[in-house]
């Protein structure tokens, strides 16, 4: 793709309390609209927002968690999760929601959108990159 | 803003979308139609549910290029088109059909 660059979103907040994360994953989905190539780390809180079975009636915020099960749909099917952020917080990938792709040129077939990496896997990823945005 | 329709008011916002997807009825979505010169008919409606569905999943809007390809693998490649859509939607398939479904206008939509 000519043009493009490649970008990373890194996610470092907790899904509520700030709009660091909804603020986020809207930039993320108007740079994939405009067909970057993108992907997304989590970091540090930041994997929170991935949580499985977010509930955010007493926060008084919209629950937009259903919204990252959209990014397959934008092409955005990188998102790396960072090992050593999940175990602080006790936390494993099945903890995390499943989130999917379809590869069209595998006949549709389902693949997970979610890497867990470790910390140094993931400072090389963002060697990597051209673009780095921190929300 | 707002507009009136059968007693009921609907609040929308500077570009004449609901301010509250809640108040959503087919009778607005006729409505805002019209007020476009657009005569909602069968296609137009496949269409406006299909985002209504989708909104109601992923709480979002969709871009018009995941519409497009989304619409293509649920109707059918003769309608997930970008020809097709904006025949039916000149203004601009997501945005003009997300306003009729009561939704926000679609994220990444400029």
């Amino acid at each position: 793709m000519s043009g493009s660059k490649k970008f990373m979103y890194i996610n470092r907040h907790a899904p509520c309390g700030t709009v660091y994360a909804v603020e986020g994953l809207e930039v993320v989905l108007i740079g994939a609209a405009f067909e970057q190539d993108v992907c997304m780390a989590f970091i540090g809180d930041g994997v929170f927002q991935l949580k499985q079975d977010q509930d955010t009636a007493d926060t008084g915020m919209k629950n937009f968690s259903p919204a990252y099960r959209a990014l397959g749909d934008y092409e955005v099917n990188r998102l790396y999760v960072e090992r050593e952020s999940l175990q602080e917080r006790g936390l494993t990938e099945e903890d995390l929601m499943p989130l999917t792709w379809e590869d069209e040129d595998e006949d549709w077939t389902e693949k997970s959108s979610i890497h867990v990496v470790d910390r140094a896997q993931l400072s090389d990823l963002m060697e990597e990159q051209d673009i780095i945005l921190n929300f | 803003m707002a507009f009136e329709l059968n007693g009921k008011t609907y609040e929308t916002d500077e570009e004449g979308y609901l301010a509250n997807l809640s108040q959503w009825d087919t009778d607005a979505a006729v409505y805002m139609a019209k007020e476009d010169d657009c005569d909602l008919d069968e296609n137009h409606w496949q269409v406006i549910n299909f985002l209504r569905e989708y909104y109601d999943e992923y709480q979002i809007a969709p871009a018009v290029r995941v519409l497009t390809k989304a619409i293509g693998k649920k109707l059918g490649k003769d309608k997930g088109n970008s020809k097709y859509l904006y025949e039916l939607f000149p203004y601009g398939p997501a945005k003009q059909a997300c306003k009729y479904a009561g939704l926000p206008k679609p994220t990444g939509c400029v």
